[in-house]
């Protein structure tokens, strides 16, 4: 059975009724041919006044119809981390159906019905799903199960009791009978929602804690699975286009005619800032723009460079900045004179494309009467939203169609990808499908921000922290992707976990802005602020060690007295790494720690450091508490990935500019880590009843600092700059 | 220009430029979507199809090249034995997280099993080594790979 039903619904998906009120509590109502709908936020608008509609409504995270299909909406994308199945689990746990009796359509935008309430809006992020989702999903579930009962004990006229669920049956315990779930849908919908339903206790849960398969894999390995770029539409044009290659130049002049002259060519359209070649095929569209002299505008972005940016990030950090009062406690001043031993370091993490797989890519169909966009997006309100607004139409006049997406890393977080595709459409007859060429995508991307960070602590005379200063200093994420979030000058993501996980006796964390010029715009990048963070905190603290001539495991542990959990992720990923290892000639050992996303992590990486300067990273011990897991082989494939996203912005990730143009451009020069440099990792998961934690980042986020750190151990270099500078490890 | 090629045992004609690359023809002309574009320049694997049964990247491959050779994509490797096993072996290992550049790791997995039915780690490091998957997927592609090998030798 094919358990995933991706590919054609998004189009039977009509937006939702405008103007309802947000519930926050659940509520059901009829639904396509009589069956249970069911959502946390469902309006009652719909039932009350008998609107129900012969065609479903998605307003829901689970609708089961007269035949019996179970069908799960899901208000979280897919875009490798799993939650296509551990979002499923969630609901068919309660529900009690199986994983293989369910399908699954992309939730439509809308806000409410569909916000991550970790976030605020419609959006797929920050490690946040299994967070946000892990009581709502639960009670979705729960709530549709107790119906269902009740609807069966009603026609039998027993007790609720006396019934049992189970693999989308109801059974009367006592005599045997039992009905599907689909014979009991209709009458379900018409009964009252329960305000509360109890949750299974965890211990008597058969499907959340298992490595059940995924449900995304089989269309993923035979070839039918649908990207946004996939989709086909009827007399469907392409698009290539060329952006101007200096941040925030213009379109001077380009003349038509060399492109038009190619086979397959149809049109070419003008934006402000790039020309776009429309034709029958991606292969002519691409020679087509090719073909063109374009003719660019450069503006004042010309001599831009990142050397330039830095001199004056350097400036910028030595000015005060905007305190953090969440990690300032203590007299800094106090402590640091006191201090038998002060440390100063600058730290400095570089530019990042995100370089999915799955280049940037939209299709959009724009009429008089309204518009379609098919496309993959982390936010599929705004997308649609900045369709409307370019178009000129109401949200309600947009179908957004949201499909699987080949890789978001932060990435499908912007919409910048989506507006220009609807500019271009709006001079195109007909729908057109505009693919980013992997040029386009690394000199175009909203890249991770650069940022330039000093730190101050002073030890007492036995090496022991008494005083932490982190000054960061970077642009704002917030202060553009969510305004509200950028209160008092102080960007929250910017000096997430700036000071670690440690409980310094006096600490101060502040943050002074510093933007690029506009063109160069940053956004958020798989691991966020933690991952920069991690990088400096975790790296000072490894000085600190050294300063103290302490073990780099022994001196956190010490720190760590107070965080139980931190501690047991640290002496695990010790012990199992065979900490402290016996260093060879230019290898070694080196240890990070992290608390980040509700999750504590521990890395331990192995490193070879060649006469050349060659960083070979051979193993990777990894230990986890990332509380209850839904999925344990998620998590360690999370796990995996995550150190490997972060490897290669360790050993290779630099975005930079020269006369206002990226100098990297395709995976010869933005380079990727390939499966021959790929460590051995073992991950080890600490069994947990805590509160869920986040999984999709933090192993990114350590694996940076872990590595320098053991590059330090290996040659008694210190790295404080990413990508490692191999010409830096040479032997002399 | 008109071109017939044979593309999973089936005679296809179109008609575009001599240049024009094997990925666009597949995608946009046949409308077979399971071969994907990456890069462009025959960096990243994502288009990675079968020429007379090794694994070539398509978006560098002109149309006026193929000539008779077979051409084999994602859509019917499983219907070669080395293929299947994979694609099984894929399916075990959970080997798959996006899954945007999976369609060019089977095919380049495939070529090697069929060619390789036992390789080694540097076998493996060779054939799969032209293949980026930014989701990190590299060590379960490994053991994927082994796990087919092993379950060939034993079946």
């Amino acid at each position: 059975m094919d358990v995933i039903n991706l590919i054609t619904t998004a189009e039977k998906v009509p937006t939702a009724p405008a103007g309802l009120s947000r519930r926050s509590f659940l509520t059901a109502s009829a639904a396509a041919g009589g069956g249970l709908l069911l959502g946390l936020h469902l309006p009652t608008r719909a039932a009350a006044a008998g609107t129900v509609a012969s065609d479903f409504q998605p307003n829901a995270f689970l609708r089961i119809d007269r035949a019996g299909a179970v069908t799960f909406i899901m208000p979280y994308v897919e875009m490798g981390q799993g939650t296509y199945t551990s979002i499923p689990m969630l609901i068919a746990e309660e529900l009690e159906v199986r994983l293989d009796q369910v399908r699954l359509e992309h939730a439509p935008p809308d806000e409410k019905l569909y916000e991550n309430p970790l976030l605020g809006l419609q959006v797929t992020g920050g490690s946040t799903s299994i967070r946000a989702a892990w009581t709502p999903m639960r009670q979705a579930g729960a709530t549709a199960r107790t119906m269902l009962i009740a609807a069966a004990a009603a026609a039998w006229r027993v007790p609720a009791a006396e019934c049992r669920a189970a693999e989308g049956y109801v059974t009367h315990t006592s005599s045997g009978r039992r009905f599907a779930y689909g014979a009991l849908a209709d009458s379900a919908a018409r009964l009252p929602v329960p305000e509360q339903v109890p949750l299974k206790d965890p211990k008597d849960f058969t499907l959340i804690g298992t490595s059940a398969r995924r449900l995304d894999t089989p269309a993923k390995v035979n070839g039918s699975a649908v990207f946004g770029i996939d989709v086909q539409r009827p007399h469907m044009k392409v698009a290539a286009l060329a952006t101007c290659p200096v941040i925030g130049g213009r379109l001077a002049d380009v003349d038509d005619a060399p492109a038009l002259a190619v086979k397959g060519v149809r049109q070419v359209v003008r934006l402000d800032n790039a020309v776009a070649v429309i034709a029958d095929h991606t292969g002519a569209a691409r020679k087509g723009l090719a073909a063109l002299k374009i003719e660019w505008q450069e503006g004042a972005n010309a001599g831009f460079s990142t050397d330039e940016m830095i001199e004056e990030m350097d400036k910028a950090s030595r000015q005060p900045g905007v305190i953090s009062k969440e990690a300032t406690h203590g007299d800094l001043d106090a402590a640091l004179a006191s201090a038998a031993t002060r440390i100063e370091a600058v730290y400095q993490l570089p530019l990042l494309a995100h370089a999915t797989m799955e280049p940037m890519n939209c299709t959009v169909d724009v009429r008089p009467d309204g518009c379609d966009v098919w496309t993959g997006t982390q936010v599929a309100g705004r997308a649609r939203a900045v369709a409307a607004e370019i178009c000129g139409l109401p949200a309600d006049k947009v179908v957004l169609h949201n499909h699987l997406l080949g890789g978001g890393f932060g990435r499908r977080l912007e919409v910048d990808g989506v507006a220009q595709a609807v500019r271009i459409a709006k001079q195109v007859n007909g729908p057109v499908k505009v693919i980013w060429s992997r040029e386009e995508d690394i000199q175009h991307d909203i890249y991770r921000p650069y940022y330039y960070d000093r730190v101050h602590a002073g030890l007492d005379a036995d090496g022991k922290p008494l005083a932490w200063h982190h000054k960061v200093t970077g642009s704002s994420i917030l202060a553009r992707w969510a305004p509200p979030v950028f209160q008092n000058g102080l960007d929250p993501d910017a000096v997430e976990a700036a000071a670690g996980p440690y409980g310094f006796p006096a600490s101060k964390v502040e943050y002074v802005r510093h933007e690029p010029p506009t063109g160069l715009t940053t956004g958020f990048w798989r691991g966020v602020g933690v991952t920069h963070n991690a990088f400096v905190v975790e790296g000072f603290m490894d000085e600190l060690a050294a300063a103290a001539k302490r073990d780099p495991v022994t001196y956190r542990r010490d720190l760590l007295r107070d965080a139980p959990r931190a501690r047991a992720v640290l002496d695990l990923a010790a012990e199992k790494a065979g900490w402290p290892g016996t260093a060879g000639p230019r290898s070694g050992l080196g240890v990070a720690v992290l608390f980040g996303f509700g999750t504590y992590l521990a890395q331990i990486a192995e490193v070879a450091v060649d006469d050349d300067g060659g960083v070979t990273v051979k193993r990777v011990v990894c230990a986890v508490d990332c509380g209850m897991t839904v999925n344990p082989d998620t998590v360690r494939a999370q796990i995996e990935g995550g150190i490997v996203f972060g490897l290669t912005a360790a050993l290779y990730g630099n975005i930079t500019f020269r006369n206002g143009r990226v100098e990297q451009a395709n995976f010869d020069s933005y380079q990727a880590l390939r499966i021959d440099e790929t460590p051995q990792i073992d991950v080890h998961r600490i069994e947990s009843s805590e509160a869920p934690g986040g999984i999709g980042e933090p192993s990114t986020a350590c694996i940076g600092p872990a590595v320098v750190n053991a590059v330090f151990a290996a040659t008694g270099k210190r790295l404080r700059t990413l990508p490692i500078d191999s010409a830096s490890l040479k032997t002399a | 220009m008109s071109y017939r090629i044979t593309v999973n045992s089936l005679p296809k004609e179109v008609d575009v430029d001599s240049d024009t690359p094997l990925l666009w023809v597949l995608r946009d002309v046949l409308g077979m979507t399971g071969t994907k574009f990456g890069c462009g320049e025959g960096l990243c694997g994502a288009c990675t199809v079968h020429l007379d049964g090794v694994a070539v990247r398509s978006c560098i491959t002109p149309i006026d090249s193929v000539g008779d050779s077979p051409v084999t994509t994602i859509e019917a490797v499983g219907q070669s034995s080395s293929g299947s096993a994979i694609q099984k072996a894929w399916l075990e290992a959970e080997v798959v997280q996006c899954g945007y550049c999976q369609s060019g790791q089977i095919m380049s997995a495939a070529a090697l099993m069929a060619q390789n039915p036992d390789p080694a780690d540097s076998d493996i490091d060779d054939a799969m080594s032209g293949n980026i998957c930014r989701c990190g997927t590299y060590v379960r592609i490994r053991a994927a790979i082994k796990q087919a090998a092993a379950a060939q030798k034993e079946g």
